[in-house]
């Protein structure tokens, strides 16, 4: 008996990637197959709150263990995947009317992305969250090459093609050992039973332990995080955003179930392991980020550095509350793909239609004849700094800090602290030269910019100010 | 008046708005002028009704999920730094009416980046909840760079991220700081912290030095203090004046209500190696001041010698009894207050000399008494206050936090000596400037120059006059705390 209530979201976002896929076939105009893909994206956002999870609804259960389980982390990524997708889509809207990147093939991959990544909201074995996860990550590498007539494109796609496929490898050999181990694949059943001794039991720590760097992968962590700057660069502006937000969000919940309900066993290893890992990626993110010249390679920097603050809690689990550390874990990760997708669409306001990110002087002057866009930029750049006037951004700084300290975890504290100083210099970079009153007229004209992404920028800014009045409503959503 | 404690703060924001998006220039700064009006007319009528501890306070749940309300308050320690920080707002918004920087942004926009450090300001003076307390802390940052880097001099772009990046780093320490505190102690509330302070002393004094340094990057206090001079001598003229007024205040403020009231066991212990470090920073501000060339740059010097004498007597009074007992708090509150007033004042003149003569160096000035004798007299009062003749603002708080030290007995006898030494080379440096710009014959960059304006005289008279009120009742001050 499979409880298909709680599967509703994932029906409804493969659904909508069909959908899409018809209208292209049946149309063949790109403004409807947008729109049906965006409708399609917010009626399974709306689905996905829709379905209660209290208690949760469960499917394919077995006597181990369930393999979709719809609760609270559940509703919450899969709501965030399906809204960031009809962000991205929207952000998609300037390009795509230039008609070199064919509109069907587009939507219906990024749509296809959206199911996998509400597949991975529910699930709680081991193959079906790889499975999720790899249906999030496939239809990327064609979206990352897309651009078809610039080299750096498809570099872009080679490079994600070629370290994704690696990782994948290693996560499957991770899971694989753990399987060899215990002889379990549900997270539930894997929380006890990778806590055997004897000659498995090196196996099953290995086992996790390959799973988690295999999945740092995704949210593009110290040490499998190289591969970012050039491919969100690479990439149409939009899948960059993707990338960065709805991409890096499955990453990090997926470490997070496999690490805080799989791994109870060994979270005395891996915690500290967690810890070298999040401490690494803010330090390498943001001193590397302080040399770039170009946004989007800024920004891919920075969005490194993020995921350190974001894994960073998850350091402690050994020692304070896990609900606690995943919700600062939680609730930053939801803040940051608020301020991020701003700041992408920022970038995508700025630039011409279907023009890459550019390099940082190509900004210069901009504040002067597009106050409000650039305007809008700049906050959610301060907010990935963690700075007031985004107060959003510092809460979810708060938050981290907060965890880690309760915990005790100075060396990790340590790091977190040298990153929120030095990011402060990454984001002024980014900022500044909008800014700057010596600044001649930029060397393109500014092009009106298009409404689908001016709706994107404004949502996401006041959801962004909301937030940090507010920031209680995102504790509430992620405990 | 829990009311009023909120008005405080929506009030120069909302004119920060207002003044940011009216399309008008005029219109705008009118209005920041306005906003920053109403802020200080609101902070007169605080006092009444005061009674003992908090006069009046507010609050409510913000954020329970982090333990965090938002908890205003006001009292004796805070409410002279309130009134200093909505009269120097004020005066710097009615300056940037007259006294718009030439070819740089709008001065309506100045005036709106002016009005949200107040609300930051404000905002930290009246915090009585930890986590409220710093992030106020942290919105004075980016308008701060904002007026730096927008309206600064040549070497702008640098000093505003070097001024950035350091208070940033105090503040990351602030934050760690105060969650260590509050978790520790299961509460962030202050005023519940200073009537219990229930920490072990071994715990006090690791989060005291930790937010000892925090504050002291603000203050600043040497060896903290580089990127200081830097912002100054870069900054407009209304960015000096706030950032010397009040911006500073904001370490040493913090460094008694919040080291001295929830640490109290922490700050007696540590309280030996701040005074040191006040003393050196007395001396070796004074010594840099004596070599300096630089006019703003001798007088963001002078800033870290006076400095030292408020941390001075907050490292005496943290020995002597805490929070506003003790001579050596009271003698910081006072020092902390006189100085804001005179160096305020030696910056608006400071702007004025180098808005007309166009340079800053000591050796291309000199005669001003002879082309601009308003000036230099005005010069010449606000010398006299800031090396602390008695009679004005500047002396009580340097003699009582010395006297302070006095009374402490054994090595602080040393420490109140050299501060004493200080104190002298003190007078030496700014009666060097007193002879090096207004004495001698005139020098080609000061003949010919404009009087003083109507604007600036409106400007300079209310901070004269505090010099000298303060100088004569400073009861005003030391009152209220007690």
């Amino acid at each position: 008996m499979i409880d298909h209530i709680g599967l509703l979201p994932v029906y409804l976002a493969a659904g909508t990637a069909v959908l899409v896929f018809l209208a292209d076939l049946a149309v063949a105009r790109t403004s409807v197959t947008l729109a049906v893909g965006v409708l399609g994206a917010v009626g399974t956002a709306a689905s996905a709150v829709a379905v209660r999870v209290q208690p949760p609804h469960r499917a394919f259960c077995v006597e181990s263990g369930c393999s979709w389980v719809y609760d609270r982390p559940a509703q919450l990524l899969a709501v965030a995947v399906a809204v960031l997708t009809a962000a991205v889509l929207l952000l998609s809207a300037p390009t795509l009317r230039l008609g070199q990147i064919p509109a069907g093939e587009y939507a219906f991959l990024l749509t296809a992305s959206m199911t996998g990544g509400v597949a991975l909201a529910g699930a709680r074995d081991m193959i079906t969250l790889i499975v999720a996860l790899e249906t999030l990550t496939l239809p990327l590498y064609v979206l990352v090459g897309l651009r078809r007539t610039s080299a750096e494109s498809a570099q872009a796609a080679v490079t994600f093609l070629l370290t994704s496929v690696a990782a994948t490898a290693v996560t499957l050999l991770g899971a694989a050992l753990m399987y060899a181990a215990s002889g379990e694949v549900h997270l539930s059943a894997l929380a006890s039973a990778l806590d055997v001794s004897g000659p498995a039991r090196p196996l099953a720590g290995a086992g996790l332990l390959l799973v988690v760097v295999g999945l740092a992968f995704k949210v593009a962590a110290v040490p499998a995080h190289a591969w970012a700057p050039t491919t969100y660069d690479g990439a149409p502006l939009p899948i960059a955003a993707y990338l960065s937000t709805a991409s890096k969000l499955g990453g990090l919940f997926a470490i997070v179930y496999v690490a805080v309900l799989g791994g109870v066993a060994w979270w005395g290893v891996l915690g500290p392991a967690l810890g070298i890992l999040a401490a690494a990626t803010l330090v390498v993110g943001t001193l590397v980020a302080l040399r770039q010249r170009r946004m989007v390679r800024l920004l891919a920097w920075s969005s490194v550095a993020q995921a350190g603050f974001m894994l960073a809690p998850l350091s402690a689990l050994a020692v304070a509350r896990p609900s606690g550390l995943v919700g600062a874990t939680l609730a930053y990760g939801l803040i940051y793909v608020t301020v991020e997708i701003a700041a992408f669409a920022g970038v995508i306001a700025l630039r011409p239609p279907g023009e890459d990110g550019g390099t940082l002087t190509d900004y210069a002057g901009l504040g002067r004849s597009a106050p409000w866009r650039s305007g809008a930029f700049a906050f959610a750049a301060i907010g990935l700094a963690g700075l007031p006037p985004a107060l959003a951004g510092l809460f979810a700084k708060v938050f981290v800090v907060r965890a880690l300290v309760n915990a005790q975890a100075w060396v990790v504290v340590a790091a977190v602290a040298l990153a929120a100083i030095a990011g402060l210099a990454v984001y002024l970079r980014a900022v500044v030269p909008l800014y700057r009153s010596d600044a001649d007229v930029p060397g393109w004209i500014l092009s009106p910019v298009s409404p689908a992404v001016v709706v994107v920028l404004a949502v996401a800014t006041l959801l962004a100010i909301a937030a940090g009045f507010a920031p209680q409503l995102i504790l509430d959503l992620t405990q | 008046m829990s009311a009023l404690l909120t008005a405080l703060l929506v009030v120069p924001f909302a004119g920060a708005i207002l003044a940011g998006v009216l399309r008008s220039e005029r219109a705008g700064t009118y209005a920041a002028t306005g906003a920053a009006l109403v802020t200080f007319l609101l902070t007169l009528p605080l006092p009444i009704g005061r009674g003992e501890g908090m006069w009046h306070e507010a609050d409510t749940a913000w954020v329970p999920g982090l333990g965090l309300r938002y908890h205003l308050g006001v009292d004796g320690i805070s409410y002279p730094l309130i009134v200093l920080t909505a009269l120097l707002t004020l005066l710097c918004c009615a300056y940037t009416i007259w006294h718009a920087p030439a070819g740089r942004p709008s001065g309506a926009r100045l005036a709106a980046l002016l009005l949200v450090i107040e609300v930051g300001l404000l905002g930290v003076f009246l915090s009585l909840d930890l986590v409220l307390f710093f992030i106020a802390f942290e919105v004075v940052l980016l308008p701060m760079y904002a007026v730096i880097a927008g309206w600064g001099g040549e070497a702008r772009q640098r000093a505003a991220r070097k001024f950035a990046l350091y208070t940033l780093f105090g503040s990351v320490l602030l934050l760690i700081g105060v969650l260590g505190v509050g978790i520790s102690a299961g509460t962030f509330d202050i005023v519940a912290l200073t009537q219990n302070p229930s920490l072990a002393r071994s715990t006090q004094i690791g989060f005291f030095i930790v937010l000892a340094i925090a504050f002291a990057v603000k203050a600043p206090l040497w060896p903290l203090h580089t990127w200081l001079p830097d912002a100054h001598t870069e900054a407009p003229t209304v960015g000096s004046v706030i950032l010397a007024g009040v911006l500073l205040k904001m370490g040493t403020y913090g460094i008694i209500r919040v080291g001295l009231g929830v640490l109290p066991e922490g700050a007696r212990a540590v309280a030996p190696a701040l005074g040191i470090l006040a003393v050196a920073a007395i001396i070796i501000g004074s010594l840099v001041c004596l070599a300096q060339k630089e006019l703003k740059r001798l007088i963001a010097y002078s800033s870290v010698g006076h400095m030292g004498f408020v941390l001075l007597g907050v490292a005496a009074g943290a020995v002597s009894g805490g929070l506003a007992q003790s001579m050596g708090v009271q003698a910081a509150l006072l020092g902390n207050i006189a100085h804001g007033v005179i160096t305020g004042l030696l910056f608006f003149l400071a702007g004025a000399i180098k808005d007309r003569t166009h340079t800053g160096s000591l050796d291309d000035l000199g005669g001003l008494r002879e082309t601009a004798p308003a000036m230099a007299g005005v010069l010449g009062f606000a010398a006299l206050a800031s090396l602390g003749l008695p009679g004005l603002a500047g002396f009580w708080g340097e003699a009582f936090a010395v006297v302070a030290a006095v009374q402490l007995g054994g090595g602080w006898i040393a420490l109140a000596a050299i501060a004493a030494f200080g104190a002298a080379l003190t007078a030496a440096y700014l009666l060097r400037l007193l002879r090096r710009v207004t004495h001698g014959p005139a020098a080609s960059s000061v003949t010919g120059i404009a009087g003083v304006t109507a604007a600036e005289r409106l400007a300079w008279s209310p901070l004269v006059l505090l010099a000298l009120v303060l100088g004569l009742v400073p009861a005003l001050v030391s009152g209220v705390a007690q």
